[in-house]
């Protein structure tokens, strides 16, 4: 049993609605939040890319000058990285790993709700930077020193501390995420029984808690090089503009695994479900999360081959980047495993997680071809980074997010999406994300630089092609928007176990599922498991 | 299976709400009172900070004292501290990495090593590979901090202090309150003397070594490495303070006192840190 509020006080109409969503301190609440919040920044990270692919769409400069094509440019990789895909991630930790392991909330709950609403303020911060005095941001997501403190606009300040903000709601969403995993599970269940959602997030989590802060130094830095007088990034002061790169891409590296191991937890969890098969080397799986991980803290400098440094530096770089692709492999082969002689269907999730599967793998091939230090020369700071780092975050934390959103959907909703819409959006979206960003490698190959406002002649098809591809991308979207909501408001009604066979504490209870659930810890191990899968062979 | 109340999970609460928009309006307001614009907005974002710590911190300390806090929670809370500990060695990870890049590789280079020697037959000719580093490529000059003055004064006065935070600790277990209080009430006393040390050392370097923020690479990393520090020494002691009144307050017993060890935990991560620097920003 839990202690709950005695008394909730009684506000009316939009009062009521206003105290409840900001007030709140449950965990399946604040998910929503994290999700809509996310949804929202994604439409208007995607705004900011129809606006780059519109000026892209021929060469020449037809739409928007080059100073402001620079801030769509830094705006939209800011939005996606910081204000879409993170927060989705956390959106579906909230939701999920409770449910998951049995725990009647997160941990911390008033911490939730802080770490939540932080956002919201912080992306208001960041974006009412276009309409101060000199624009927006327009160094790259990656505000490179000197772009982002001799050169960077007045506005460098505000996103100085949106990042900060971001930072604190980060660190502190994490904190709350690993003491939950640690301390809340379900009594009896071992850490080598949890479901892969919750062993991903709980590393992902480990990575946040430590890349933020390195984050919020490298920031920090840049304020003080910018308004006092410091010379962190400037050789003059015996500094050097490389510190900046060193610091901020030990952050950024562990960061891109951020973005992406909660959705290798996410395909883990469906793929079993719809091969009617008990995941292929779950143990495996962990440790390959932990020796990414671990690998993801000693592969920063692939990021700056192209700048100098001693080779040996280069080739250590090159070698450890390698070894990642082994933890990877294990786990694409355990995926594909999985399905080998399962009892396959493609209803929408499984769909979108084996699309997960396929692409992600081809923007891993490409990073392992940018791994290669003479490689890189060529490609680095080409389109063919832009379309290796699309291939693993469209498809892979994107196509993850949506994978999780209509597999749990009918559990948070207690209604069923409807399998043909989903499926409509499923192929719009693959065809789109491969005509957006396959036509990226070619132009990337063929020498044309990323985040220039204008393109030479011979790149003029491919471009077309892309944007092409992303305008469908976009529309395909705004009818996920319309799933999303015809699937809350109404639908057939979802049993308490959705999917034949889904394994899983989530699973046995109601749907939609009640605003408080596990008050009493579920029995563990859940009685007949294994009565739908097979194990594998 | 069930033991009741297995977990608190409390009601709504309006400070996560009041610290968020606070956080907002002191982001805001420093942003723009670096950028010459009023320092008010900052100000008050601060004030309110502060209101909403307060009020909150009274509301998680009144649910202790009523003994809502189970078992379990009080795990949740050590476990949290652990790692927010941990992001903190992190954010200071940044600012060491940054002085080892600039002594192993950033002024080294411009000196000329490795295969940089035209840049700095060209650019530099006069610049010399010192640590700490007296004079910049650009000319700056200043004087070292040495190690064996205030700053090692101020080594001996934090580890005594971790380990008269670490007797008070064991007072509180053993149930003695007035000896516990003495303890800390003598920490407290040492964080204190620390920061003023401190402000003694930073009106030395700028007034008679010419060391400020301005003077390089080596100010940079000096002053941002100790000004953190400090900021946590100061955090710190607000935080032994606190601990303290609450002990007068009776609040604390000999097997529940998380506020306190969390604190006191907080104080032996600032001392190690403090040992780093010691070694690395002013000694080697
Ligand atoms: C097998 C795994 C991977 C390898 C070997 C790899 C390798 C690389 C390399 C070498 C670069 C630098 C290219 C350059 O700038 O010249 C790069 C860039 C990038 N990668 Fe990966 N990568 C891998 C997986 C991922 C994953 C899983 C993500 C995210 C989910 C990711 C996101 C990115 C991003 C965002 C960039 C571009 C950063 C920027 O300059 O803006 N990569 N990758
Ligand atoms: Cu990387």
């Amino acid at each position: 049993m839990v202690a709950h509020a005695e008394h909730i006080p009684h506000r009316s109409g939009l009062a009521a609605f206003i105290a409840r969503w900001t007030l709140t301190t449950n965990h399946k609440e604040i998910g929503s939040l994290y999700l809509w919040f996310a949804f929202t920044m994604f439409f208007v990270g995607g705004a900011f890319a129809m606006g780059i692919r519109l000026e892209l769409f021929m060469p020449g400069i037809q739409l928007v000058d080059p100073s402001f094509y620079n801030q769509l440019v830094t705006m939209h990789g800011l939005i996606m990285v910081f204000g879409a895909v993170m927060p989705a991630f956390v959106g579906l930790a909230n939701w999920q790993i409770p449910l998951m392991i049995g725990a009647p909330d997160m941990a911390l709950p008033r911490l939730n709700n802080f770490s939540f609403w932080i956002l919201p303020f912080a992306f208001t911060m960041l974006l009412s930077s276009f309409f101060m005095e000199g624009g927006a941001p327009n160094f790259g997501w990656t505000f490179y020193a000197p772009l982002s403190t001799t050169y960077g606009p007045d506005s460098t300040d505000f996103f100085i501390f949106g990042v900060h903000m971001m930072g604190i709601s980060s660190v502190l969403g994490s904190i709350n995420v690993m003491v939950t995993i640690f301390n809340l599970r379900t009594p009896g269940m071992k850490l080598m029984e949890m479901p892969l959602f919750v062993w991903t997030w709980l590393i992902t989590a480990f990575l946040l808690i430590t890349a933020m802060p390195v984050l919020a130094g490298v920031v920090t830095m840049m304020l003080t090089d910018r308004h006092f007088g410091t010379s962190f990034f400037s050789a003059d002061g015996g500094g050097d503009p490389l510190i900046f790169q060193h610091v901020f891409w030990f952050f950024g590296h562990p960061e891109v695994y951020i973005m992406i191991l909660p959705g290798f937890g996410i395909a883990s969890q469906i793929i079993p479900t719809f091969a009617r098969k008990r995941l292929f080397g779950y143990n495996s799986m962990v440790y390959a999360t932990v020796s990414i991980a671990f690998l993801s803290y000693i592969v920063w400098g692939h990021h700056m081959f192209a700048v100098g440094m001693p080779l040996w530096v280069e080739m250590t770089f090159m070698i450890c980047t390698m070894l990642i692709a082994v933890p990877t492999g294990v786990k694409v082969f355990n995926w594909t495993a999985t399905m080998w002689r399962g009892a396959m269907t493609f209803e929408t999730p499984m769909l979108f997680a084996i699309a997960f599967v396929i692409l992600f793998t081809i923007g891993g091939f490409s990073g392992l071809m940018l791994a290669i230090v003479p490689a890189d020369f060529q490609y680095h700071d080409t389109y063919f980074v832009v379309a290796h780092f699309h291939y693993v975050l469209y498809p892979g934390a994107i196509f993850g997010t949506m994978a999780a959103v209509y597999y749990w959907l009918p559990k948070w909703s207690g209604h069923m999406y409807d399998e043909r819409l989903g499926k409509i959006h499923f192929w719009t979206a693959v065809i789109a994300v491969n005509l957006t960003f396959f036509p990226m490698h070619f132009s990337g190959l063929a020498g044309m630089p990323r985040r220039i406002v204008d393109y030479s002649l011979q790149f003029a098809d491919f471009n077309m092609v892309s944007s092409i591809g992303a305008g469908l991308l976009g529309l395909t979207q705004l009818f996920f928007l319309y799933i999303v909501i015809k699937t809350i408001r109404g639908g057939e009604p979802a049993t308490d176990k959705v999917w034949e066979s889904a394994e899983g504490l989530e699973w046995t209870i109601p749907s939609p599922a009640p605003l408080h659930t596990f008050e009493t810890p579920p029995a563990w191990p859940i009685a007949n498991v294994g009565e739908h899968q097979e194990d594998s062979v | 299976m069930s033991e009741a109340p297995r977990y608190y999970v409390p009601h709504t609460s309006k400070w996560p709400i009041i610290g968020s928009s606070s956080l907002f309006v002191a982001a805001f307001g420093t942003a723009s009172f670096i950028q010459g614009d009023n320092d008010w907005v900052f100000y008050t974002g601060l004030g309110l900070l502060v209101f909403m710590m307060f009020g909150w911190f009274r509301d998680v300390v009144a649910e202790s004292v009523n003994g809502m806090m189970s078992g379990l929670m009080d795990v949740s809370y050590r476990q949290s501290m652990a790692w927010f500990i941990v992001s903190e060695v992190f954010f200071f990870g940044a600012f060491f990495g940054a002085l080892f890049y600039a002594r192993v590789v950033s002024v080294p280079w411009l000196a000329g090593s490795s295969n940089n020697l035209l840049t700095h037959t060209i650019l530099h000719p006069n610049f010399a590979d010192t640590w700490p580093l007296f004079m910049t490529p650009g000319g700056t000059e200043t004087e070292a901090m040495g190690a064996w003055g205030l700053p090692f004064i101020n080594t001996l006065i934090l580890v005594t202090s971790s380990v008269t935070v670490t007797f008070a600790h064991w007072a509180l277990k053993k149930s003695e309150r007035i000896v516990a209080g003495a303890w800390l009430a003598l920490t407290v006393g040492l964080g204190t003397a620390f920061l003023i040390l401190q402000v003694v050392e930073y009106m030395h370097a700028f007034s008679e070594l010419g060391l400020s923020l301005g003077s390089g690479i080596y100010g940079s990393t000096f002053f941002l490495l100790t000004g953190f520090h400090g900021f946590h020494v100061t955090m710190g002691t607000i935080m032994l303070a606190v601990m303290l009144l609450r002990i007068f307050s009776g609040h604390f017993t000999k097997d529940h006192h998380f506020a306190f060890e969390a604190t006191s935990w907080y104080w032996h991560f600032v001392d190690v840190v403090w040992l780093f620097l010691f070694t690395f920003v002013y000694w080697f």
